[in-house]
Parts: C-alpha cells; structure tokens; sequence
C-alpha cells in the first residue's frame, strides 16, 4: 500500500498509471451516469408536494459531494507538499482546484432553480448559502493565488496553507443547518435504515449520479494532472521520448493515409 | 518521522487547528446574528424590539390559516413551533409549498398589537421526500405525528 503511494508519487508512474486507468474509468463513469440520470428523470416517482422539482437532487447532492471531496483532496495534497514536499501532490492539488469550483457553482446554480418554485426565493443569507459561496471563493481564491505567484515553488507553498485554512469552512458548511436556523433544510437521509424517511425509489438513482460524479471527478483530476505532469517534465527525458514516438506514430498513421 | 518532517506537520497541525479556533471563536460570538430566523418563542421571550425587521420561523399552525380579500390574496396565520405562536398577517403571492403544517419563514416586523406584519413569505422545505402515490396511502391511513417541543 505504502509502496504503491510512493510509486504515484513519482509524475512518470502517475502518467502511466492514469494512462492504463482512464478507459475503465471512462466506462464505468458512462454507465453511473446514465443509469442515474434515465432513472432519476424517467422512473422514480414524483414528490407528493413539489412535483418533479425535486429531480433537481440529482445533480445538486453529487455536485454538494464533489465540492467536498474536491477539497479534502486538495487539503490532503496541501499537507502533503508542505510535510514532504511531494511534486505530485502540488499538481494533483492544482489539477483538482477548477473542478471543485465547478462542483461548487453547479450546487449553488442548481440549489438556486430548486429554490424559486419551492422557497419562493433564488437566495437567502442564510448559514448555510452562504458558507457554500464562500466556499466557491475559497476556491477561486486558490486559484487565483497560484497565478498571481510567478515562482512555481512559492505559488505551491501558499496555495497549500490557502487550502489549510479554508478547510475550516468545510465543517461549517455541514454542520450550518444543525448550529442555526436556516432556510435550507438538513442533510436528508438517505439510506436503507428503517428510521429514514425517504423511500429507495428516491434515492438510488441519486447514488448513481453521485458515484457517476465521483467518476468524473477522477478523470478530470488524472487528465489535468497528465496535462501538468509533461508541462513540468518537458525537459525530463522520459517525456522527450513520449513525444518523439507519438509523433513518430502520427507520422506513420498520415502517412498511410496520404499514401491511400 | 524525521525531526524537520514532524516540525512541518506541526505546522500544519497549527494552521488547521488555528484557523478553526479564531473562526469558531467569531462565529460563536455571532451566533445569533447568523440565525436567518427567530422562533416563535424567542420573539414571545422579548428577544425582538417592536419596529425591528427581521424574519421568523416555524410551522403555518393547523386550522390557523385565514385568506381574505380579493382570490385570498390577505393572509393571515399562526406561526409555531410547538411551544409558542406568532399571528402572521400577510398580503402578496406565496409560493407553492406555504400551506398549513407547512414549514414558514416570514419577514417582516412585529406592530403594536404584536402581530407580525410580513413583507415577504417563504415556504420552508424539510429533508425528506416522499411520492405521491405514498402519500396519498399515508393520507388515507391517517397517521399521527408527534412534534418535539424545543428549549
């Protein structure tokens, strides 16, 4: 376990890897989230009071995870570059940032459509909206910082202690609609335990869309970070001898072609 | 662990654990301004001046809900929750969920007679979902809820 770690840690393993990776991950992924979405919109019941609002749950509870998931990865990778200064937990750190920002604006957007026909509002100050705003500066902050910062090094270190401080606001989020009065309501249960309201028919199809996010998640943080990875490494050699054969193979495939 | 390694996870550590302290130091102290809402009882506790706007939360009270004027366009009702109620006066559109033993958060501002005159209606939703056909069969099993008095 410890040895496979320090093997992704190393930007060539992670390249390979991610490489052999992807098209199970892309599979898989399709399938989560048509499954989920043709379930989601076409089969499970409508709600006794809010009709087929309600769908909207399917993207806004995955889009809520991912925004969480997004940035403990990231406050993971922080601690981890400031510990031991590993190369890849920067990239992957700065490879998952946008996607979290994305997650966060679709949870905002989506929460907002579901909330004019049922609250009778787009937007509330409440503990909750608003912490979850704050959230999606926190992320475009980090963002920001790294490209404010010209050394490499330096944007790394502070982007890392960034995140650090703003996983407080983590918590925050969760636990809002418990610590205040909100407008928004608390976290649904949905499981199969006898006490949860909420009926499978519901739910399954938003632990479809949920893994299905989780999925896309992964490729775009392997995607990004491969991207990162040749940018940093363009004058390693392994990358050189990369390029030299795809080239090499993009040459012989025109080739047939104009021969053809 | 090597000594410089663990000096860095302490500072980790100390950013973490820093930052959570001084952020949740301030919002301890604002925790009453961070409610969006006041309940019933604390505004029968005196909690808000006369005049002052603010909003308040509960329950549209069963059996409480009035509509006059022209297509029900006045309302009037008893927020609660359960240990105090508030009288809601109210003229405008509502969304669709607001309806009796509905969750409700008015804003407005309470008038010498102590009624809360609201400028703005929102329908509160709870976390659970429900199909209609199961309610319907709930309905008509006519279930009894029994409701958790706070403070």
């Amino acid at each position: 376990m410890w040895q496979w770690l320090y093997k992704l840690g190393s930007p060539k393993w992670f390249y390979t890897i991610g490489n052999r990776v992807l098209p199970w991950l892309w599979g898989v992924t399709g399938l989560l989230l048509v499954v989920g979405i043709i379930w989601g919109l076409g089969f499970s019941p409508p709600d006794y009071q809010m009709g087929d609002n309600y769908r909207i749950i399917y993207l806004h509870v995955p889009a809520a995870g991912l925004m969480k998931g997004s940035f403990y990865m990231m406050a993971l990778c922080s601690a981890a570059l400031l510990i031991w200064k590993i190369k890849m937990a920067d990239i992957v750190a700065k490879a998952v940032a946008p996607i979290g920002a994305m997650a966060t604006l679709l949870m905002l957007v989506s929460g907002s459509l579901w909330g004019i026909p049922t609250w009778g509002t787009w937007w509330i100050w409440d503990a909750r909206l608003t912490s979850s705003l704050l959230q999606f500066f926190i992320f475009v902050g980090i963002i920001a910082l790294r490209s404010a910062i010209e050394s490499r090094d330096s944007a790394a270190k502070a982007c890392a202690v960034l995140t650090l401080v703003g996983l407080v606001n983590i918590p925050i989020i969760e636990y809002s609609v418990e610590w205040w009065n909100t407008l928004h309501q608390g976290a649904s249960d949905l499981s199969l335990r006898d006490s949860s309201a909420n009926p499978p028919e519901i739910w399954i199809p938003a632990f479809f869309t949920g893994f299905g996010f989780i999925g896309l998640f992964f490729i775009g943080l392997i995607l990004r970070s491969q991207n990162e990875i040749l940018l940093r490494e363009r004058r390693s050699q392994w990358v050189k001898d990369l390029l030299l054969t795809d080239n090499a193979k993009a040459d012989t495939e025109s080739g047939i072609n104009t021969n053809a | 662990m090597l000594a410089h390694r663990q000096q860095k996870l302490a500072i980790v550590l100390f950013i973490i654990f820093g930052s959570a302290l001084a952020i949740g130091l301030v919002l301890f102290a604002l925790k009453e301004g961070i409610n969006v809402f006041y309940t019933p009882t604390e505004i029968s506790a005196g909690e808000v001046g006369q005049g002052q706007s603010f909003r308040v939360g509960g329950m549209v009270k069963m059996g409480s809900l009035v509509k006059e004027g022209l297509e029900g366009a006045e309302v009037n009702f008893l927020a609660t929750d359960f240990c105090n109620d508030v009288l809601v006066s109210y003229t405008g559109p509502l969304p669709d969920l607001f309806r009796e033993g509905q969750g409700v958060v008015a804003d407005g501002s309470l008038d010498n007679a102590g009624t809360f005159k609201a400028t703005q209606i929102l329908a509160k939703h709870d976390e659970n979902y429900m199909s209609a056909e199961v309610k319907a069969s709930l309905d008509a099993a006519e279930s009894a809820s029994i409701e958790v008095c706070h403070q």
